[in-house]
């Protein structure tokens, strides 16, 4: 009783909510059931129920742009990246623009990122950043994988900057914080295509425009780390800084941003990470590179070649996260008195010497300074056969697979989400929104889903939504025994831990090689990449949530004689489920993200007209079917962080 | 308005935490007790305190956690503007400064030592030392010089390269009390500054804090939450209960005569004997009783206890530290306050 009053007090769901939710799911049912008997308009939404979202947004952009004559703003702001751009590009591979000194020996760039990663953690690192170099110039991608990384010079660091101005002022105004927070998490939501569309509008493509995407991608993440490392300086840190007289300039400046370093490398670290995975899609508006490479190669079903292009990538993935992370937790070491200069600025000294020694060496010997097509190694030919054997061997296997999916899952599937009349479906939603935050709830969910319906692609959400379920089903089928198996011991959690991080940071580009190499170009492959791409984050969260189960319950229920099984079911699983539920929602995200790249190797949904929206340039319907994505994404965001933060509440976790 | 005397002195000061302060704060009668307060939706962290701290003396606010004390040395250097009332800092009225002349005030005047150490994480010892200084724009050269004159103040030199995370908490806090003593303050506020540290240590810095009190002789706050520190270091004592202060005297009238309940709960498991000190035992001379060698009035009825017994007159005279006579004691009263005589 007085349990129940508590939770009362605290506005946590009540029996009667739940039983008000579950009320209106069951009439959400009666409605399928009685589907044939319904009108049309309640079927399908109605035509004067979808209003013409997309003719308004690009009313609006032909008024920015012409009318307003943003375009000019826009240009400029391009031409002023694309000088940037032609510094990196010259220096990195040889573009005949200022300074004209480039490119660079591969060898140099080598020992510097070798040098780099000595820096940031030593040997090991060093051993990373040297050998990515090494590979990309042995394997003769030097020069596609430089086009890649000269945009990412320029746009990770302008990324973060703005991203660090946005995030203090977000900080230091409340107003600026409440319009940028909703922004940020639709920004946060929308597939990387919907970023594209409007860019090409404003900017054209190229690489200019790739570089300006991925520094509009890749900057929500600056923005929040930096409010969060803004807001979590302790208090202590910042009267100290006020008894000391400083200015509230000096204070920002000198106390809060040092004191926030952490979380705002964190925010580089994704920024980098973000950048990586734009600029490898930026592809598709004809940013030249490695991803462009993998397009061609993998459209062309040149398997081995794009293994080794995906390695590239991979390879480039895992230095830029270690190296931004090491540099998070590397802290300042003080030299004894009297050490000597060359002792002190060791590293910097060694580089120097690297530098010139290999700059040297280039000159006397060709290949130290470019690696030609017709020297360079590949494996793909082995690959290949590799490959082909591999594919054969599994051939059956995969072709039954196929077959089965497509005839006895995907269609059927399909076929009875496209059936179920969307009032009904509309109606499910209020309903778990109701069983989870009561009225409030309720109409969040129906307001997202309703926006769907009168986007006009009721259709194609539809067949997004039946492949989203149907892979995170899979994910979590396959990531639960997953988890728990990795959480029973410390060493296999690691390891798999650390193979779910390291998977975490490709990008989402590279997912298609495998199964496309399986499966071919078709719905299967598309929904493979999901599955593969969604399961990482749902066994990290699995493993994590069954491991930081408090150490006294556990013992507590091990001293009352619970069985290992019983302690899983009994104590570590519930206890675990608020942040498996974390992991469940990020999952459903990565399915969207995914989903959405997916289209390219064939899929009906809100992807493929999206690939359509990008080759016509049309910005409403880019992001109307980008808003859909996102709506569905915050949609389950909302019903999974409300109802993760009530039952962490109810567990007092927090 | 201020006695010449105070460095600060605070009148009638009010700090209120809710939705409209300052409109309560005028609704009410300074009547209202802490409970009051609360029913009414706000809390009190500070209620009408009046306090002198005189140039060159240490004041010591004693309280719980909660009972406002960490708030009321907030105000005292408007690191948190007070609801109603007013701070004196050397006559100027704190509540009137501008943010520059505020921002000026500490550049000079003011250093402030906390409880968790509050220092730059990505500064050395030096450069965490040198802070104020760079923040009031003195040049490279001149505060590295001074930087190292506080450091080796607080016994730190050959550490001033390390950064705060390679010492330990006490060395961490020397740093802290370096860099409040780096612009040559003539006010210094310590908010529980030795808490964080475990018992020898703290009380080793108590030691060194003396030993720097008696060198630099500032007008200093100190907050601290354990009494016998308090009795330990003040000049006089206040104690805090719900934002209020129960009682503002020195130790030896604290221990011999609490003002309150609350303050005798204190008190009550104090040896009262290595409180109380000969001078204030000392009643004025009549014309025939004090007689024969004085003793030292500095000195505690404990470090007197031997002699105490072993005298055999009933009136013993005291002398100031100058030889002066002061009074006389009564050796039945100083043996009551060592034995603890009956009430």
């Amino acid at each position: 009783m007085s349990i129940a009053s508590a939770e009362k007090s605290i506005g946590a769901i009540t029996f009667d909510d739940v039983r008000v939710g579950q009320l209106i799911v069951a009439v959400a049912a009666a409605i399928a059931l009685l589907r044939f008997q319904l009108p049309d308009f309640l079927v399908r939404p109605p035509d004067w129920l979808v209003w013409p979202f997309a003719d308004w947004i690009n009313f609006v952009f032909v008024f920015l742009k012409d009318d307003l004559g943003f375009i000019h703003v826009t240009r400029s702001i391009a031409s002023v990246v694309e000088w940037f751009l032609d510094v990196t590009g010259n220096l990195l591979y040889g573009r005949n623009r200022w300074p004209r000194i480039g490119p660079l020996p591969w060898t140099t760039v080598a020992v510097t990122a070798a040098v780099i990663g000595y820096a940031l953690n030593g040997w090991r690192l060093s051993l990373l950043c040297g050998g990515t170099f090494v590979w990309i110039a042995l394997m003769g991608q030097w020069k596609w994988a430089m086009e890649t990384l000269s945009v990412i010079v320029v746009a990770a660091p302008v990324s973060a900057i703005l991203g660090v101005v946005l995030g203090i002022a977000a900080w230091r105004r409340k107003t600026v914080e409440k319009i940028l927070n909703p922004l940020l998490n639709i920004a946060q939501s929308l597939p990387h295509f919907a970023y594209m569309i409007p860019v090409v509008v404003f900017i054209g493509v190229g690489p200019k425009a790739g570089a300006i995407v991925t520094m509009i991608f890749a900057m929500p993440p600056m923005i929040r780390m930096t409010l969060l490392g803004m807001k979590k300086v302790p208090p202590e840190i910042v009267e100290s800084g006020k008894m000391c007289g400083s200015s509230s300039w000096q204070l920002l400046r000198h106390v809060r941003v040092p004191t926030a370093r952490t979380e705002i490398l964190l925010g580089v670290n994704q920024v980098i990470m973000q950048c990586l995975a734009m600029v490898v899609l930026a592809s598709f508006i004809g940013m030249p590179g490695l991803g462009q490479k993998l397009l061609q190669l993998l459209q062309a079903l040149k398997i081995g070649r794009s293994l080794e292009i995906g390695i590239t990538i991979v390879l480039i993935a895992v230095m830029l996260d270690r190296c931004s992370k090491a540099w998070v937790v590397k802290q300042p070491k003080h030299f004894e008195r009297g050490t000597p200069w060359h002792v002190r600025y060791r590293i910097l000294v060694a580089w120097a010497a690297l530098a010139v020694a290999t700059f040297a060496l280039s000159l006397l010997w060709p290949l130290a300074d470019e690696i030609p097509r017709r020297h360079a190694l590949t494996v793909s030919k082995e690959a290949d056969l590799l490959v082909d054997w591999f594919v054969r061997l599994v051939d059956p296997l995969t072709q039954w697979l196929r077959g089965f999916l497509i005839r006895f899952v995907f269609i059927p599937m399909r076929d009875a989400y496209l059936w179920l009349p969307f009032i009904s479906v509309l109606a499910f939603w209020a309903g778990l929104g109701w069983m989870v935050g009561k009225w409030r709830s309720a109409l969040v969910c129906l307001g997202y889903f309703g926006l769907i319906a009168m986007s006009g692609w009721w259709d194609r959400a539809m067949i997004t939504a039946y492949m989203i379920t149907f892979s995170v089903f899979i994910a979590v089928a396959l990531g639960l025994p997953l988890g728990i198996w990795a959480s029973r011991s410390e060493r296999r959690a690691r390891f798999v831990l650390l193979v779910c991080d390291t998977a975490q940071t490709f990008p989402s580009f590279i997912y298609l090689i495998p199964v496309v190499m399986l499966f071919g170009v078709n719905d299967v492959a598309a929904i493979g990449a999901v599955i593969t791409f969604a399961l990482v984050p749902f066994t990290r969260y699995t493993i994590e949530g069954l491991k930081d189960t408090p150490p006294e319950l556990v013992e507590a229920s091990s001293m009352s004689g619970a069985s290992a099984w019983q302690q899983l079911w009994k104590v570590r699983f519930p206890m675990a489920l608020p942040t498996i539920a974390v992991g469940f929602n990020q999952t459903i995200m990565f399915s969207l993200f995914m989903v959405i790249i997916a289209a390219f190797i064939g899929t009906q949904d809100l992807g493929q007209e999206m690939q359509k929206a990008l080759s016509s340039t049309d910005v409403g319907k880019g992001l109307v079917l980008g808003l859909c994505v996102a709506f569905m994404g915050l949609m389950a965001d909302h019903l999974i962080i409300r109802w993760s933060d009530s039952r962490k509440k109810a567990l007092g976790l927090e | 308005m201020q006695s010449p005397e105070s460095a600060i002195s605070c009148r009638q000061a009010w700090k209120l935490f809710g939705s409209d302060p300052r409109k309560y704060l005028a609704s009410i009668s300074s009547q209202h007790t802490y409970t009051d307060i609360s029913g009414d939706g706000y809390i009190a962290a500070v209620r009408d305190v009046s306090l002198d701290i005189n140039q060159g003396e240490m004041l010591v606010i004693m309280g719980l956690s909660g009972s406002g004390k960490s708030t009321l040395v907030r105000c005292l250097s408007r690191l948190i503007d007070v609801t109603g009332g007013s701070v004196f800092v050397e006559g100027q009225d704190l509540a009137e400064l501008s943010e520059r002349d505020l921002i000026e005030l500490r550049r000079s005047k003011m250093g402030m030592v906390f409880q968790s150490f509050g220092l730059l994480p990505y500064r050395t010892v030096l450069e965490n030392v040198a802070f104020p200084l760079e923040m009031r724009g003195q040049d490279r050269h001149a505060r590295r010089e001074r930087a190292m004159e506080v450091i080796k103040l607080v016994g730190l030199d050959g550490r001033e390269d390390y950064f705060p995370r390679e010492l330990s908490g006490g060395q961490q806090q020397r740093v802290g009390i370096a860099r409040s003593l780096a612009i040559e303050p003539d006010i210094w506020f310590l908010d529980e500054p030795f808490s964080a540290l475990d018992p020898l240590i703290r009380r080793e810095m108590q030691d060194e804090f003396l030993r720097l009190q008696e060198m630099l002789a500032k007008s200093i706050v100190f907050i601290t939450h354990d009494f016998d520190e308090a009795l330990r270091l003040a000049d006089r004592i206040a104690i805090m209960k719900d934002g209020a202060v129960e009682q503002c005297d020195t130790p030896d009238k604290i221990v011999l005569s609490p003002a309150t309940e609350y303050v005798a709960k204190f008190t009550e498991d104090v040896d009262k004997a290595r409180v109380v000190h000969a001078r204030v035992l000392a009643m004025p001379i009549g014309e025939d009783d004090a007689t024969g060698a004085p003793v030292d009035g500095d000195r505690t009825v404990r470090e007197l206890a031997r002699q105490l017994l072993e005298e055999t007159r009933e009136k013993i005279p005291v002398a100031d530290r100058h030889g002066e006579l002061i009074g006389a004691i009564r050796r039945s009263e100083a043996l009551n306050v060592l034995f603890g005589g009956e009430k």
